[in-house]
């Protein structure tokens, strides 16, 4: 591994925007593609704005999340929530699927971490919480430094 | 942040900053009051300000969007970056509402 990083917070909305910022942050130090950078700052939104809303929905606890980039440019990042959990991913993970209607989610979240990333791995135990891994190939040179 | 502007029967609406699951809270509150008080026959969403959107853009779209249907107005987007509409394809919306 080149790098790592670890951060947790609480599951207040207002941590949406510190997660994807953060992550940000800390990627662009491996010098990755605007449109990179962007992809990841908005599946990073997605899978946190999962945790806070679905996986504790009312209640607070604490979202984990990890930041690893290998030597060869490759970015894995998971979130992690001890919340309620989902009772089929399968079924979550389709387009348009949401138990939010109220809050009015677009039941797009998956969606988007699928088609922004290079891979997205989402595993549920209900009661009990949600792990989702996504990679991100930086395809940019790092030679390209000026 | 929203910023309104008035023309006839047409509210546009220019969304300024990002649109996140957070902030849409507050922009859904801002233009449903505007569009209960003006019942426009158009109502523009401008994203030209927009320097991030996550799929809680396309919901706060969507939410209008039926809301327009109900008062039999339409809705029409602007200035969308092909980032925001790569979002946004993903959903549809780009085959009910008009894209300028």
């Amino acid at each position: 591994m080149k790098n790592e990083m670890k951060l947790s917070f609480l599951s207040v909305s207002e941590n949406e925007a510190f997660a994807r910022t953060a992550v940000a942050a800390f990627v662009a130090q491996f010098n990755p593609a605007i449109d990179e950078l962007a992809d990841i700052r908005t599946a990073v939104s997605e899978a946190v704005t999962n945790a806070i809303v679905h996986g504790y929905k009312e209640e607070k606890g604490y979202v984990h999340l990890t930041v690893k980039v290998s030597d060869d440019r490759v970015v894995y990042i998971q979130i992690k929530d001890s919340g309620c959990g989902i009772k089929d991913v399968k079924r979550a993970m389709q387009p348009l699927f949401t138990t939010a209607h109220d809050d009015e989610r677009a039941g797009l979240g998956f969606a988007v971490m699928e088609s922004f990333m290079d891979k997205l791995d989402v595993k549920s135990k209900y009661g009990y919480g949600t792990k989702v891994n996504m990679k991100k190939i930086l395809l940019s040179s790092e030679n390209e430094e000026y | 942040m929203v910023n309104f502007m008035y023309e006839e029967r047409r509210i546009t609406a220019g969304i300024i900053g990002e649109i996140d699951h957070h902030n849409a809270a507050m922009m859904r509150r801002k233009i449903d009051m505007e569009l209960k008080e003006r019942v426009p026959e158009e109502m523009v969403f401008d994203f030209e300000r927009v320097t991030f959107m996550d799929s809680s853009g396309v919901g706060l779209i969507m939410g209008r969007y039926r809301l327009m249907n109900e008062i039999g107005g339409k809705i029409i987007i602007k200035n969308a970056s092909d980032r925001i509409k790569k979002v946004m394809k993903l959903s549809g919306i780009d085959k009910v509402a008009r894209m300028l």
